[in-house]
């Protein structure tokens, strides 16, 4: 661990009063810019990015980073209150969450998710600082079969699990492919399914997908469902957030598992959505309480929560080292390093290491002082639930209609929000999982890109997929995931199998 | 909770047309006063015809940051990406813009190069072309410590390999892409070309030798040049580039040979960065943007940026950058045609 005295003078470096200044100012900003509607983290780094200028590069990329971190949080809020996931690495924290609030156990459930996410966030900090200096070289392994490894895995892991009916999981499946498949084709060039419609040339966004399917559909059903307007009955106290604190640790088995494969989704390009899925999607089938997934079980907002933070603060390192940024807020940011003076790439750890080290030392300050901060706001946001549904259902309508224009300002996609909307309250009446659906939407057209480069590369032979110790492995675990439900009847003899007829 | 940026998202920021002249007078005190007759009286949007992280989007932000930074005009400035149909849905909403002088698209040749290629929703007419500000050169590069020493070698071992050579670009039917086709229209040989989503997706599968070739720009390339995983063969440009800093290992950029010297062809490929406004813009608000572009590129930040980029100087507008679209259109239209590329728009 040579990284140890370069991180230490890395927190020489962050830790000085205009530094933790520069961090709780960039974590209240995140924070509110991740709880408003359509703001988001990307517009906020951008509207940041001019004060930066006069700022040393390290002080601006504390500044940013810290009020992305914010924002992280601040998107988990939305997922669990009103089922609304403000960023695709949310999504998986509904699946439980948003249950928990309709319980009336909101304050426990927001608790829960800001612990975790700090947890997670710990963990992959603590990890880049150890592998630091072998990060791009690992990441250098990764060609087009490595990566459809990665996602074959994240399907598999998600997928395959009990619960729904197979063939309905199967139609969600692939409509969620199709629709993945809509807009430009990469490897062809062509044009896909977009029926000359202009519109229809940039694909579905998957933010406007979700924002319907979760959002819009939730409120149609809840409206469906209750008659009743009044609010639920939330407990918000302080007391609440240190109650759960003290039963976090109750939870060990999840959070190291979770901050595992976070870690490893983080390091390798598979990155935090298919971290969050894939993390909740082993915790439903190996849990003990696996039965109660989906109907408010804590386990299943701690699992997606800690992988997702894990893998997004380990992602950051690969790509500084590579240049190659992840999301739209980690493009603002690069493009700032450059306005900086600053070249990403392999170079940088060499030529910079002040400036590196001293991010790495921040990010272990801003993420701890931001679930501290967003901890604190728990009972605002908790008390949020008490309000009437019939006062809360038109809010949330204009939040997600807002939320679906605002990401590329597009009336369209309004339209193609309430569309989804429907999609989903219908989904939900009839029984079919949309989770499936949205996985494919996230992870199919990067699949299908790599899948056909991959065969480009290997003149169309399958044994690419296990053409060295790496990409054999991933693929060899993923099809052993997607075969565990035979595999563990098998290994059980099948006496159980009679047990539970209805799964 | 967005990830795009908004065209109103600031627009609480506007300032008084007075404060906007005073700023812009103090800003450029080394100029004649901008030509007057048209200001932008809201915040502005740059429309990148890329996704975020490759030349494209980097062009857009420097010249966002630069404007900002030295204060030339005081409206905001939001950039958003616009990179689906690679590009063509910033064109589509160029088109859709059309007569808004608030809306500026960042593209390079793909405005006019990707109707010819795919059927799109916009043509050339519905955008108009303000100024082409830079040309991004292409290099032919292979990783470190592969066989071969020259760019003939590489050509004789692809020739070797019978069209399973593997070259790496971005995109299909996009410059990468074509820079490859002409070359094996050049050479005779087949390659196997991999489209990648970005330059920088390519840069990293040759430094990880997952592939054996890519003909990446400078600026793409040069992180991993410098960390000694890969390294040029020659440039597609009839002359060297001027750049003398040495990269790595005693060699720089002007050690590069022409694509001529190294003899295989095609002798010069490059990409201009070209800037557009929709059509139906007044010639004022044209010279309004011409006039910024022209003081931005006397920056140190735009030289600075060019340089690291090693990116030629290729200032061009009005008639004369309408002169070189239409004939590099044509001679594209051509090309195309013989490989089966064209695509008959309806």
């Amino acid at each position: 661990m040579e990284g140890l005295p370069a991180l230490l003078h890395g927190f020489e470096v962050a830790l000085t009063a205009y530094h933790l200044g520069l961090m709780v100012a960039g974590v209240l900003i995140g924070i509110l810019v991740g709880v408003l509607p359509g703001l988001g983290a990307p517009n906020g780094v951008a509207l940041l990015m001019p004060l930066t200028f006069f700022m040393p590069p390290v002080s601006a990329i504390i500044l940013l980073s810290s009020m992305y971190w914010g924002a992280l949080l601040g998107g988990s809020t939305t997922s669990i209150l009103f089922n609304i996931p403000g960023e695709p690495s949310s999504v998986a924290t509904t699946f439980d969450g948003h249950p928990m609030a309709k319980q009336g156990r909101a304050a426990e459930a927001l608790s829960l998710a800001f612990l975790c996410s700090g947890f997670g966030a710990l963990a992959g900090v603590i990890t880049i600082t150890i592998v630091a200096d072998d990060i791009a070289e690992f990441a250098l392994r990764f060609s087009p079969a490595e990566y459809f490894a990665v996602y074959l895995l994240a399907f598999c892991a998600f997928i395959g699990m009990g619960g729904a009916n197979p063939l309905k999981t199967a139609v969600s499946l692939l409509v969620g492919l199709s629709l993945a498949t809509i807009g430009m084709d990469t490897v062809s060039g062509e044009m896909r399914l977009t029926f000359g419609q202009d519109e229809l040339v940039r694909g579905i966004s998957f933010l406007v997908a979700v924002i319907g399917l979760f959002g819009i559909g939730e409120l149609l059903a809840t409206a469906d469902e209750t008659e009743k307007v009044e609010g639920i009955r939330a407990r918000v106290r302080l007391a609440a957030v240190l109650k759960t604190l003290v039963e976090l640790p109750r939870y060990w088995v999840a959070l190291l598992r979770s901050a595992a494969i976070g870690i490893w989704m983080g390091l390798t390009p598979g990155g935090p959505t298919a971290a969050s899925f894939m993390s909740y999607g082993i915790a439903r089938r190996f849990s003990k309480r696996g039965d109660n997934f989906g109907r408010g079980e804590p386990e299943g907002v701690v699992s997606p929560e800690t992988s997702d933070h894990a893998a997004g603060v380990s992602a950051l390192l690969p790509m500084l080292a590579l240049g190659v940024p992840g999301s739209a807020t980690a493009a603002v940011m690069l493009g700032g390093l450059m306005i900086w003076g600053l070249q990403p790439g392999p170079m940088l750890f060499q030529d910079r290491p002040d400036f590196v080290w001293g991010l790495i030392a921040s990010m272990y300050v801003a993420n701890l002082v931001a679930v501290v901060l967003v901890l604190a706001t728990v009972p605002i946001f908790a008390s949020v639930m008490r309000a009437p549904f019939g006062l809360l259902a038109p809010l949330i309508m204009a939040i997600c209609l807002t939320g679906a224009w605002m990401v590329s300002g597009s009336g369209f996609d309004v339209l193609l929000a309430i569309g989804f909307g429907v999609l989903g309250y219908l989904m939900k009446k009839l029984d079919y999982p949309i989770a499936p659906m949205v996985l494919a939407m996230v992870l199919g057209d990067k699949a299908e890109d790599a899948f056909r480069q991959s065969m480009l590369i290997s003149q169309g032979n399958l044994t690419v997929f296990w053409s060295n110790w790496l990409v054999g492995s991933i693929t060899t675990l993923a099809l052993l995931l997607l075969a565990w439900p035979v595999l563990a009847w098998l290994l059980r003899g099948g006496v159980q199998l009679s047990r539970r007829p209805a799964a | 909770m967005t990830r795009i940026a908004s065209p109103h998202a600031s627009s609480r920021f506007v300032p008084s047309r007075r404060g906007l002249l005073l700023g812009a007078g103090a800003a450029l005190l080394a100029r004649p006063a901008l030509a007057q007759s048209w200001q932008p009286a809201r915040p502005v949007e740059f429309i990148v015809a890329a996704g975020p992280g490759g030349g494209t989007d980097q062009f857009a932000r420097i010249v966002q940051s630069i404007v900002q930074k030295h204060n030339l005009m005081r409206t905001p400035i939001i950039v958003s990406n616009k990179g689906g149909g690679a590009g063509t849905e910033a064109f589509v909403y160029g088109r859709g813009a059309a007569g808004d002088p608030h809306k500026v698209v960042f593209g390079t040749n793909n405005v006019w190069l990707m109707p010819l290629v795919t059927r799109v929703g916009y043509g050339l007419a519905d955008l108009r072309p303000v100024a082409s500000m830079a040309a991004d050169e292409f290099i032919l590069w292979t990783y470190t410590d592969a066989p071969y020493r020259t760019a003939k070698d590489l050509v004789e071992a692809a020739r070797a390999q019978n069209g399973t050579f593997r070259m790496g670009g971005s995109q299909a039917r996009d410059t990468d892409h074509i820079l490859t086709k002409q070359i094996e229209r050049a050479t005779g040989v087949t390659f196997t070309y991999v489209p990648f989503r970005s330059g920088g997706e390519v840069a990293i599968q040759l430094a990880g030798k997952h592939v054996e070739a890519n003909t990446n720009n400078p600026a793409e390339n040069v992180a991993q040049w410098r960390a000694g995983r890969v390294r040029p063969l020659c440039v597609f440009n009839p002359q060297r580039l001027t750049l003398t800093e040495k990269v790595h290992d005693g060699v720089g950029w002007s050690d590069i040979p022409t694509s001529t010297e190294a003899g295989i062809g095609p002798a010069d490929f490059r990409m201009p960065r070209t800037v557009w406004l929709p059509a139906r813009t007044t010639d004022a608000q044209a010279a309004f943007w011409t006039e910024l572009l022209s003081r931005v590129r006397e920056t140190p930040e735009w030289k600075a940026w060019l340089q690291a980029g090693s990116q030629g100087d290729l200032w061009q507008t009005g008639a004369e950058l309408a002169s070189f679209i239409r004939e590099d259109e044509a001679t594209n239209r051509a090309h195309f045609r013989e490989y089966g590329w064209l695509v008959e728009q309806g």
